[in-house]
């Protein structure tokens, strides 16, 4: 089973290398990812899914924690959290398939970015299964280019957001000695 | 207001405030500027002779003392020569600060004469690390560099440095806080899980004490020694945490696992609550993990959160420094009541009994002939003479577990050995370091013939700063330990493991212009190295010992502690 594992990390050269680094370490290949400022400039949420061996997880989570620029790594596949995805499709139609399309579209919530005589550019949310399946139902209509955002997720348990303070350490450095 | 200076000696500014005193390092081109400052500053720059040995000569100046161990080396070649040591100062826990240089930034990512992405490299391999782009970030970043290195979980961090920043010009505004906010550091221990650690003490029959290099990282030898004193407890150090409890004090047991004795093996297996202490439940440790302490609780006390239930999962996990958990267990211990102590006390004196029987059974005998120089004797005339108080730097292979087994050492910070990562080549510069950090100390740089012909280039730095170290090689002809497994389980086909060629120890280190000797015979032994060690300078003896000796006790790779193959030719499995 996939997993979703969240981040908050320092928006900094070489956070993203830490982190995937660790799972590229030890073999495990990323399904998605998605990385992006939060409301403070200098941090940034991390989504990450992929398929980590059960009993590997923890550790992996543990070691994703020790990461200087790591404030929080948790594990969202089990807990209660919202998972959504954004899906950009083209999709080449028929003259007499378009309304059809427009229908399709409408059932899942999709919205038209761009529309030419060729078709439609759609753009849809969900969770990933939802837009499994409107990628599906698009195919159907003629030919398709997908673009996937990855999954973003946020954790819907209060307590899992709550960060350590900041440490802040008074290093005693004097004068050096002649 | 400071005065205006560059880069480079802001960097030594630094250095100068985080107390180093000297480091080890190689000049290069992009280095230049730093070296230009170097040349007058009063901290002293070691030069070694290749970058990798300038790494292993500050973790044994870090292993030594405790404190942070600094290499320094130029952009490309020089910054990859360093790896190696890198990622064996983070197998071992060891502080290090790494410093690089790096080409111009405005250079970088073109391509450029000796350029290396030393930051990508090298980002696995440490800790932390930084590349510093600004001059105005180069404090902040080295003091953020020696602080992490140090805390928590010592480890090595490289700090990248353009040659534009160490030619910049600026002021150093002296740094007086680090922030760090995803930087964890846990030091105290849970007081609910302090207190069930002690109740679990108290109520075990067979408790054993499982001691590692935590115990050196954190200085906790008194406290260590405390616990094992109150509970009355056996303790086993591993190959990190030698001399983290006296090998004179009586409840030592020795060292557990591959090639540890068979008492502390058995003990491990028999015990019914394991103390295991500032260790990592290496697989060199436990063997194959289901028949590994298989009766006993487990208590783990680690600083480091991801190593509690990594390999064996504790029935009371403690995260904290090892130093300040002993202390706050020790007070509880001495708080909970005595009666239960006396409660214990037949059952304790069982349980010693049958450690003195395990250790009187098979204990790690003294080996020697007259006509051959066993390794084993060997070891055992180093440990006459160190009398558990020399500094002992270790290469690795068959000659650092006979050292393991015969030197004995009565102090933390004497045993100076590549453990986690097995780094040939480790033994001599680890010296060079350990003897600039104790120059009053008798320091023995103790390899094979492998290992020493990794290192034979330091010899020069050895003599050029006259530096006493008995460099004694336990020579016999082969890379030992490989040629022991392909003996035991490749059929003895040896395979690429033949040493030919040795050069006369006598001849090199007189071409160096120091004192170098061959001896082959088992009567010259003691006083070839007492010759060595009245020396006042460097000396390289040249231990010719008996070409087929294997290490025994020796616990076959994925077998139980408890089975160990004992002695040749035939493998004899213990019964339990």
């Amino acid at each position: 089973m996939l997993q979703v594992i969240s981040l908050l990390v320092e928006n900094r050269p070489g956070a993203l290398m830490r982190v995937t680094g660790l799972l590229s370490a030890r073999a495990y290949n990323i399904e998605s990812l998605t990385v992006a400022r939060t409301l403070d400039p200098e941090l940034s949420r991390m989504t990450i899914v992929v398929d980590v061996d059960a009993a590997l997880r923890q550790q992996v989570i543990k070691q994703m924690n020790k990461l200087v620029n790591v404030l929080q790594a948790v594990d969202l596949t089990e807990s209660p959290a919202v998972r959504r995805e954004m899906v950009l499709v083209r999709v080449r139609t028929t003259q007499e398939n378009r309304t059809a399309v427009l229908q399709e579209a409408e059932i899942f919530g999709a919205r038209v970015v761009d529309s030419s005589v060729d078709g439609f550019a759609l753009e849809a949310t969900g969770d990933p299964e939802k837009l499994d399946e409107f990628i599906e139902v698009m195919r159907s209509y003629g030919e398709i280019e997908t673009t996937r955002s990855g999954v973003v997720a946020v954790s819907l348990d209060p307590r899992k957001l709550k960060l350590q303070p900041p440490i802040f350490t008074k290093v005693a450095i004097e004068e050096p000695v002649q | 207001m400071a005065s205006l200076m560059n880069g480079a000696k802001m960097l030594l500014e630094c250095l100068a405030r985080e107390g180093v005193d000297c480091f080890f390092g190689y000049p290069g081109g992009v280095t230049l500027p730093f070296y230009d400052a170097i040349y007058d500053h009063h901290i002293r720059h070691v030069l070694v002779r290749h970058e990798e040995n300038a790494c292993f000569a500050a973790e044994g100046y870090a292993r030594a003392t405790g404190k942070v161990g600094v290499c320094c080396a130029t952009s490309g070649p020089g910054a990859t020569n360093l790896v190696t040591g890198l990622v064996d100062a983070m197998m071992d826990s060891i502080p290090i600060v790494a410093l690089t240089g790096q080409v111009s930034s405005k250079l970088i990512g073109s391509d450029a004469f000796q350029e290396a992405d030393t930051f990508g490299i090298t980002r696995s391999c440490t800790k932390h690390n930084y590349l510093v782009k600004k001059l105005e970030d180069l404090p902040q970043v080295v003091h953020e560099a020696f602080y992490i290195a140090a805390s928590g979980r010592p480890g090595p961090v490289l700090v990248d440095i353009p040659k534009d920043v160490f030619q910049a010009q600026g002021h150093y505004i002296p740094v007086t806080s680090i922030h760090l906010p995803g930087y964890k550091v846990f030091t105290e221990g849970h007081t609910g899980q302090v207190r069930r650690a002690a109740q679990l003490m108290w109520e075990a029959e067979r408790p054993m004490v499982y001691a590692g290099g935590g115990i050196v990282a954190a200085d906790a030898s008194a406290e260590l020694r405390e616990l094992v004193e109150t509970l009355d407890a056996p303790a086993v150090t591993t190959l990190m945490g030698l001399g983290g409890l006296a090998a004179n004090h009586p409840n030592f047991v020795s060292m557990p696992g591959m090639h540890g004795s068979y008492a502390a093996n058995m003990a491990m297996t028999h015990c019914d609550v394991l103390i295991a202490l500032g260790v990592r439940f290496d697989d060199r440790v436990t063997g194959r993990l289901t028949a590994f302490a298989p009766h006993a609780k487990v208590i783990h006390v680690d600083i480091d959160p991801a190593e509690i239930g990594k390999i064996r999962v504790p029935d009371v996990p403690i995260v904290g420094d090892v130093k300040r958990v002993l202390g706050r267990l020790n007070k509880v211990l001495a708080e909970t009541s005595p009666e239960r102590k006396d409660r214990l006390t037949a059952a304790r004196q069982a349980w010693w009994t049958r450690i003195r029987d395990w250790k009187l059974e098979h204990p790690l005998a003294p080996v020697t002939s007259d006509s051959e120089i066993k390794p084993q004797h060997l070891m055992m005339e180093i440990d006459r003479l160190s009398q558990g108080d020399a500094i002992v730097c270790s290469d690795v292979g068959q000659h650092q577990m006979w050292a393991a087994q015969f030197v004995r050492f009565n102090a933390p910070r004497l045993w100076i050995n590549s453990g986690g990562l097995g780094s040939m080549g480790f033994g001599l510069p680890s010296a060079i370091g350990a003897q600039f950090a104790r120059p009053d100390k008798l320091v023995f740089a103790l390899a094979g013939d492998g290992g020493f012909q990794m290192s034979i280039p330091e010899l020069a730095t050895v003599a050029a700063y006259g530096l006493p170290i008995k460099i004694v090689v336990m020579n016999n002809g082969y890379l030992g330990m490989v040629r022991q497994w392909q003996e035991l389980f490749y059929n003895n086909r040896l395979s690429a493991v033949t040493l030919d060629c040795f050069p006369d120890a006598e001849k090199l280190a007189g071409a160096y212009g120091f004192k170098g000797r061959t001896i082959d015979k088992p009567s010259e032994l003691a006083s070839a190295l007492e010759e060595a060690v009245r020396e006042p300078g460097p000396y390289l003896l040249n231990v010719k010992v008996s070409p087929f000796e294997n290490v025994y006790p020796m616990v076959p790779a994925g077998g139980a502690i408890n089975e160990m193959v004992l002695a040749p030719p035939q493998p004899v499995a213990v019964p339990k």
